[in-house]
Formats: structure tokens, C-alpha cells, sequence
């Protein structure tokens, strides 16, 4: 298991190197100054110098390129070029803050997701199929700020039982930071859930219309036993590959759903890190990400053996 | 690195801070940039730096100067060395007191930081002598008209010496009636009151929070559900909800800025279309433009027709440059004229709702009169780069507006001035505005202005289209709460109601 994990981060490293090119490189092909973005209406000509100097940003690209790179291999992804606060400090601010919303939206996700896809395979072309099917178009068709607003309205405005917006840490408040945190996350896991309930679904469709399935009912047993023991294990493969690639994207940020509750997460950084023309923020939040989704990639490929006893001893 | 790490983890973890009785939360509409006074550049950043850092001066609603750190002050003859007496009971955050030393290091630090953004507004000064712990004398090049009202805003603000390492990443030690606790960046900005402040009986709140929130809905949704006690530019079209809730206030002052559109006269190429070489079509487009209409549709009559750089809250506003209502015949009358029976150009501006609204409506209204009006929406930092590069016929013209006329004039409109990105130059005009920077007296300058005003009226630069109004929404739980013109809260005296 270690050396496949090992081996799995070997192979990502190329990946990674290509990566922070591209990074790299697609920031600087945007129009824009920087500094001149950052200072707009008091824009002082040698204070934009000093600060061209200072960024290195009139050095030649692979010399700021190799200077970035030198420094994150350091731990040092830099500072914000218009808050002054180093990138490393913005990441681990908003870290925990990321990963809370992001679980709890995944943990929602899955609850209301797989049931439902299972719910709808075992009951296909009923009732129950068409509303679980008809509840997922809509978890992906409705517009994130659209659900946020009207959630606020009802929950925050009118009712007065949730905050409308903001953040508590869970250290500080536990059941503050979850309610807090409640109307965020349901709104980013109806499209997670839509997605899952639909692979779900079509997963267990084909694993239930499979011989081993028709022979362990033949062998008398109960339904649910082989819906939960036999069918659902093997269908399972495909939605953890989902699962956890939607989880990586989950991590990468929200931008509509953290501008309307006001959560201070990485989509929100990064976009307006993007607009700022901030690139070590950009740089570093995008890189960091990346790290991160690969680190999922290599779970799924974990969980896979965990889930399938077969891949464990490969022929 | 591990200790920074791990303090910057638990910074992140216990972010957050209970909300009592005694909090005021306040929206803002966006993030502030570094909290540095000196090296500050954004609005936002003004309005936390208003409870944080007490200036040497102030302003009062009617925009006269006001004392704040310095108790009185005069003017030698001939205006060049200004003597400033200091409170003396002003402290830093740290303890330390703000002496002449104090003020001297700052004024200085202004001056010299290499990313300082306050060296234009004291360029004027000449040396800093420290007459005694309370006494500082400040001797000016020449006389500076602007110069007070300069040091009511960020240069003027007074920062502790033993923090200018590291102000602004570190937090700020300033010498206001509240002092920094953290900042969460896209999500607060927590103060706690100054015990030790000279004046701190008259601040009610133990705790001020700032907030960014972009979104307008979003940010009068907080308000609404209590969580928000206060934000800055409601919507214009929210404002019959606000009006219409008996737990809010909705308060309106004219602001100093303005908007609307100026001209490339010098700034490459795009400088020789017709519209930028023949004022009579400038003209032209003057008068299809209905200032009515933008201020009801736009504005919901929050949008004061403006014509002129400095708007109703200047002294230097004068009525008799007002007006010219919409006459389309007498437009077409001009381009005929000038040989043109329709004439393109392209208008660029930054892509935000606002802008794109104003623009259409200017693109309608301009079509009556033969105008084909080529909208260009650019995202704001590729926007300022065209701008400053001279890729554009007619662009997008704004400015917050400052105290004293000079930075809604100069600024903009002076040959070689920085914000005078369509390079025009009238020497008559940039001698008028030098002029009137160097003479004290009020009426003299304002002839100055009305002189100056007349010529820009001919050449016609640029075209004001309304004045940025400074709006706020706040709960019906608070007393006191007092808009300036300058569009900066100022909390002394704001307190719940009892």
C-alpha cells in the first residue's frame, strides 16, 4: 500500500512541475499591471517603480519564474501584493474554513445522493424514479446565488433561525460554526448530490441486472442484503472515483456560494486575486489546490483497494 | 517559519469573534488593501483606517477643518510654516505618546517610503522642525492650499515609530479610538475599543467589526436579519425596501466624487478620431445626454446631476456652470457643422453592472442625435492598462472626490498631471489650477476655479454626468449616526439607543 501511495507521488511530480508552469505562465498572458491595477487612482510613477523593482517584475519571465519556484521550494509562496500578508499565512486562514464547508457539504452530498440513486435503481421507472431523478435536475439546474438568496430570505430574514452569513470557527462555537455553516454547504452539495444520485443509479442499474445478482436472489436471499451487501459494493467503484474528484473541486473553492454567505474560502481568493492581478496569491492558491486535488487522486486509488479485494494482489 | 505557521493556524482557527450587545458591525463593499495609512490606496481602506488612526486634523460635516491630534494651529505669514500645537494626551495603541518626534517621524516616513502613496500630498513640505514635545513647525516650499485639508486623510494620520516594521502585515498601532485586533482577509476586520484614547467616552461600542460585502443584496440581507448594524452603498433600486422597514434608516449625502466620461486629446492614435479632435462634437454629445434621466433610472434620484468637477458639497461648486438642458436639434446642428451627419467612437469602461447600465443609456440617448456609440466593457485591470496606454477614444471618468477642489481638478485635467490619462493640455488652464494651488484665501481661489471651470467648459476634456452619492443603510436601533460628505463613518457619538 505505502509504495503504490510512493509510487503514485512520483508520478505526480512531472505533473506538478508542468503545472506550476502553466500557472505560471497563463497569469502572465493576462492584460494588466499589477501595480498599476492596484494603485488606479493614485498611481504615483515612481512609487509603480519601486514596487516593479521590488516584485521582480521587470525581470525577464523564467528568471521571475525560477525565483517563484526557488522560493516555494523554501516554503515561501510569497506575500499579497496589495495586503502585504504573506500567502502562506492566507492559505492556512482559510484552510480549515474551506475544509469545514467543503466536508459538510460532501457528508450532505452523499447522504441525500446515494440513497437516492439507489432508491431510484431499485425502483426503477416508479414514482420514486421519476422524483428522485426530477429533485437531481434541478440540484444541478438551480443557480447557487439563486438558491443562497432565497435561503437567506427565508432561513436568516424571515424566520431568524439561521445567520444570514459569516463565519464562526469550530473551535470557538461548535454548533454556532455548523449553523453557520448549514445553508453554504446545502447549497453546494445540490449539485454534488445530483451528480451522485445519477451515477449512483445507473451504476446500480447495471450491477443489478448482473448475473451474480440474479443467482444470489435465486439463492433466497433478502433483498436488502443484496442491495446493500452485493450490489451496491460493486457499483460503489465508480462514485468514489466521483466522489472524490467532486470533493477535490469542492476544496478548490466556491466563489458564487462564499460571496453570498460571506465565507472567506479560497474561491473567493483566488478571483479576486485573478482581478487584482495578486500573483503570488494566485500562484500560491492555485498551486496549493492542485496539490491538493492530486492528493485526492491518489485516496481514490486508495479506497479503491480498500473497497475492491481484488486490485490488492495484482496479477 | 514553524512558529509563524502555527500562529497563523491558530489565527485562522479562532478568526472569528462572539458578537455582544456592545459590537458594531459594520459592511463594507469591498476588502480593504494593506492597512498601512501610508501606503494605502483603496475607499475601503480609508474607512477602516477612519476608528483606527486619528489624523492631525479633521473634517466636520460642512467639510470646514476641524482639530483632532493637533489642538490649534496657524500659518505664518505669507502660508509657508504652518506651527501645530498637539493634544497633549494623544497615545499610540502602544502607549507611547504622540509627541512632536512622533509626528515628525511619520510626516517623514510619508514622505520617504519608497511605496508611500502619500509623497504627492506633502510635496510641499520643505523641512519638520520639532519645536517642543507638543510643538511641531512645518515649513512648505511654497505655500500649499491643500495641504491642511491633505492631512485630515491619510497623510495625516499618525502611525506609532515603533511599529512602522511592521504596519500593515503586522497590524496597525495607531493613535485612534480603536485599536486593531485582526483581520481575516474577505471576512473581518475586528477593532476593540481604545480605553486610553483622549476621547474615548465618546465611543460607545467595545467592539467594531468591519465586513467585506460585495454584493448589495447580500449585504442589506444582513442588515435586515440583525447581523449587520450598518452598510455603505445600499443599491439605489433597494432603497423604497429600506425606506419601507421600520427597523432601518436609509441616509443620503451628495459625496465629493462624480462620473462620467473623458476624452483621449493627446494620448496616441486613437487621440485623432473626430469626436477628440473637434470640441464641437464634444459638444454635441453634451446635449443628448439627459442627467435627469440617468439620476431617476440609475439612481432612483440618488444621483445629483452633476456638470462640473466639484459637486454641491465643495465650496468651490459653482451653479452658474449647471445646466444645458438635452437639445437634440442643436446637436445635430453642431455635427452638421462640424461636417459629420453621424460620427462613431467607442467608449471603454470597466466592466461592472453599474458602468454597463450608464453606458447603454449614454449609447441610446447619443443615438437620437446620430452618435454610434461602440460599447468597450473591460475587466478593471485590463481597463486601467488601456487607459493608461492610450487605447481609447472616450473612456470611463471617476474620482471619490477629495476635500479640497484641487484633487477633483488638478488631478485630471492639469498638462502632465497623473490622472490625466488622455494627456489634454491647456497651459491657461494648468497656470489657473497651479495658481490656485498656492493661494490660501477661499474667494481667490474660487475665482480661480470659475476661470478655470470656463475653460474646461470650452474644450470640453471631459463630461460630468452625476455625482457619486455616499448612502447608507443602517439599523433603527442606533443614535447618532451622522454621513459625511467624504463618505468615511466616523463613530464618535453613535451609540445604541437606549
Amino acid at each position: 500500500m505505502l509504495k503504490l501511495i510512493l509510487r503514485r507521488i512520483i508520478v505526480a511530480l512531472p505533473t506538478l512541475i508542468i503545472l506550476s508552469m502553466i500557472i505560471f505562465g497563463l497569469q502572465r498572458m493576462l492584460p494588466g499591471d499589477p501595480i498599476q491595477t492596484m494603485m488606479a487612482e493614485e498611481s504615483d510613477p515612481q512609487v509603480v517603480e519601486f514596487l516593479r523593482e521590488k516584485y521582480r517584475l521587470n525581470d525577464p519571465l523564467p528568471m521571475q519564474y525560477l525565483a517563484w519556484v526557488g522560493n516555494v521550494l523554501q516554503g515561501d509562496f510569497g506575500s499579497s501584493l496589495r495586503t502585504g500578508i504573506p500567502v502562506t499565512e492566507m492559505i492556512l486562514q482559510k484552510l480549515p474554513i474551506t475544509v469545514q464547508l467543503a466536508t459538510m457539504a460532501m457528508i450532505m452530498a452523499l447522504l441525500i445522493g446515494i440513497p437516492a440513486g439507489i432508491l431510484a435503481a431499485v425502483h426503477k421507472n416508479s414514482a420514486i424514479d421519476y422524483t428522485a431523478n426530477a429533485v437531481a435536475l434541478s440540484g444541478m439546474s438551480v443557480p447557487n446565488f439563486w438558491l443562497g438568496i432565497i435561503l437567506i430570505m427565508v432561513f436568516a430574514v424571515s424566520w431568524k433561525i439561521l445567520p444570514a452569513s459569516g463565519y464562526v470557527p469550530i473551535t470557538q462555537d461548535f454548533w454556532l460554526s455548523i449553523k453557520s455553516m448549514l445553508m453554504p454547504a446545502f447549497v453546494l452539495s445540490t449539485a454534488v448530490a445530483a451528480y451522485l444520485m445519477r451515477h449512483t443509479r445507473s451504476a446500480m442499474l447495471s450491477v443489478l441486472s448482473s448475473d451474480y445478482i440474479r443467482t444470489a436472489r435465486a439463492k433466497g436471499l433478502l433483498s436488502n442484503a443484496v442491495i446493500i451487501r452485493h450490489a451496491l459494493r460493486n457499483a460503489l467503484m465508480p462514485i468514489v472515483t466521483l466522489a472524490t474528484l467532486l470533493f477535490g473541486d469542492l476544496l478548490a473553492g466556491a466563489v458564487l456560494t462564499e460571496q453570498i454567505f460571506v465565507i472567506p474560502g479560497f474561491g473567493k481568493l483566488i478571483v479576486d486575486a485573478v482581478f487584482t492581478r495578486d500573483y503570488a496569491v494566485v500562484q500560491g492558491v492555485v498551486l496549493f489546490t492542485a496539490i491538493g486535488f492530486i492528493a485526492m487522486n491518489i485516496l481514490a486509488d486508495v479506497l479503491y483497494i480498500v473497497i475492491n479485494p481484488r486490485l490488492r494482489h495484482p496479477q | 517559519m514553524k512558529k509563524l505557521v502555527l500562529s497563523a493556524m491558530l489565527a485562522g482557527l479562532m478568526g472569528a469573534t462572539a458578537v455582544s450587545a456592545a459590537d458594531l458591525n459594520v459592511a463594507l463593499q469591498d476588502d480593504p488593501d494593506i492597512l498601512d495609512p501610508h501606503r494605502g490606496n483603496t475607499f475601503v481602506g480609508r474607512m477602516v483606517f477612519g476608528p483606527l488612526c486619528d489624523a492631525l486634523f479633521d473634517i466636520d460635516t460642512s467639510l470646514n477643518i476641524v482639530p483632532r491630534l493637533v489642538a490649534d494651529w496657524a500659518w505664518s505669514e505669507g502660508d509657508t510654516v504652518l506651527t501645530m500645537n498637539l493634544r497633549p494626551d494623544a497615545l499610540f495603541h502602544d502607549g507611547t505618546p504622540v509627541n512632536g518626534e512622533a509626528v515628525k517621524a511619520n510626516l517623514e516616513r510619508a514622505l520617504n517610503l519608497p511605496e508611500s502613496n502619500r509623497k504627492a500630498e506633502l510635496a510641499s513640505i520643505e523641512s519638520i522642525e520639532v519645536l517642543s514635545d507638543t510643538q511641531v513647525a512645518i515649513t512648505l516650499k511654497a505655500p500649499d492650499a491643500a495641504f491642511l485639508a491633505n492631512l485630515t486623510d491619510r497623510a495625516g494620520m499618525m502611525v506609532s515609530p515603533a511599529s512602522f516594521e511592521t504596519a500593515g502585515e503586522g497590524g496597525l498601532v495607531c493613535a485612534g479610538p480603536y485599536k486593531f485586533v485582526e483581520r481575516i482577509q474577505n471576512d473581518r476586520i475586528v477593532m476593540e475599543k481604545f480605553a486610553d484614547h483622549w476621547d474615548a467616552d465618546n465611543y460607545h461600542f467595545d467592539q467594531v467589526i468591519y465586513r467585506p460585502i460585495p454584493d448589495t443584496t447580500v449585504r442589506l440581507a444582513n442588515l435586515q436579519s440583525g447581523d449587520l448594524d450598518i452598510i455603505e452603498r445600499p443599491a439605489p433600486n433597494d432603497m423604497a425596501t429600506i425606506q419601507g422597514d421600520s427597523n432601518l434608516v436609509f441616509d443620503i449625502v451628495t459625496g465629493l466624487g462624480f462620473y462620467g466620461v473623458n476624452f483621449n486629446l493627446g494620448n496616441g492614435e486613437r487621440s485623432q478620431s473626430p469626436i477628440n479632435q473637434d470640441k464641437r462634437l464634444r459638444e454635441a454629445l453634451n446635449l443628448t445626454i439627459d442627467r435627469d434621466v440617468l439620476n431617476d433610472v440609475l439612481g432612483m434620484g440618488t444621483y445629483p446631476p452633476a456638470y462640473q468637477p466639484f459637486s454641491t458639497a465643495s465650496w468651490a461648486y459653482n451653479p452658474e456652470f449647471d445646466g444645458g438642458e438635452r437639445d437634440i436639434e442643436r446637436a445635430k446642428a453642431l455635427m452638421a457643422e462640424a461636417g459629420h451627419e453621424t460620427v462613431s467612437f467607442e467608449i471603454l469602461y470597466a466592466n461592472n453592472s453599474a458602468m454597463q447600465s450608464l453606458f447603454e443609456l449614454v449609447q441610446a440617448m447619443a443615438s437620437e442625435a446620430g452618435f454610434n456609440i461602440t460599447l468597450r466593457p473591460t475587466e478593471f485591470a485590463a481597463y486601467v492598462d488601456e487607459r493608461e496606454a492610450g487605447n481609447f477614444e472616450v473612456s470611463q471618468f471617476g474620482a471619490s472626490g477629495r476635500i479640497d477642489p484641487d484633487g477633483n481638478f488638478h488631478r485630471y485635467l492639469a498638462c502632465g498631471s497623473a490622472g490625466n490619462v488622455g494627456n489634454y493640455c491647456n497651459d491657461e488652464l494648468t497656470d489657473l489650477l497651479n495658481k490656485a494651488r498656492v493661494i490660501n484665501d477661499v474667494e481667490e481661489r474660487k475665482a480661480l476655479y470659475d476661470q478655470a471651470q470656463q475653460i474646461a467648459a470650452e474644450d470640453l476634456p471631459a463630461l460630468y454626468f452625476y455625482y457619486t452619492p455616499r448612502t447608507w443603510a443602517y439599523s433603527a436601533k442606533l443614535d447618532g449616526f451622522v454621513a459625511y460628505a467624504d463618505g468615511v463613518l466616523r463613530l464618535a457619538g453613535l451609540k445604541p439607543k437606549q
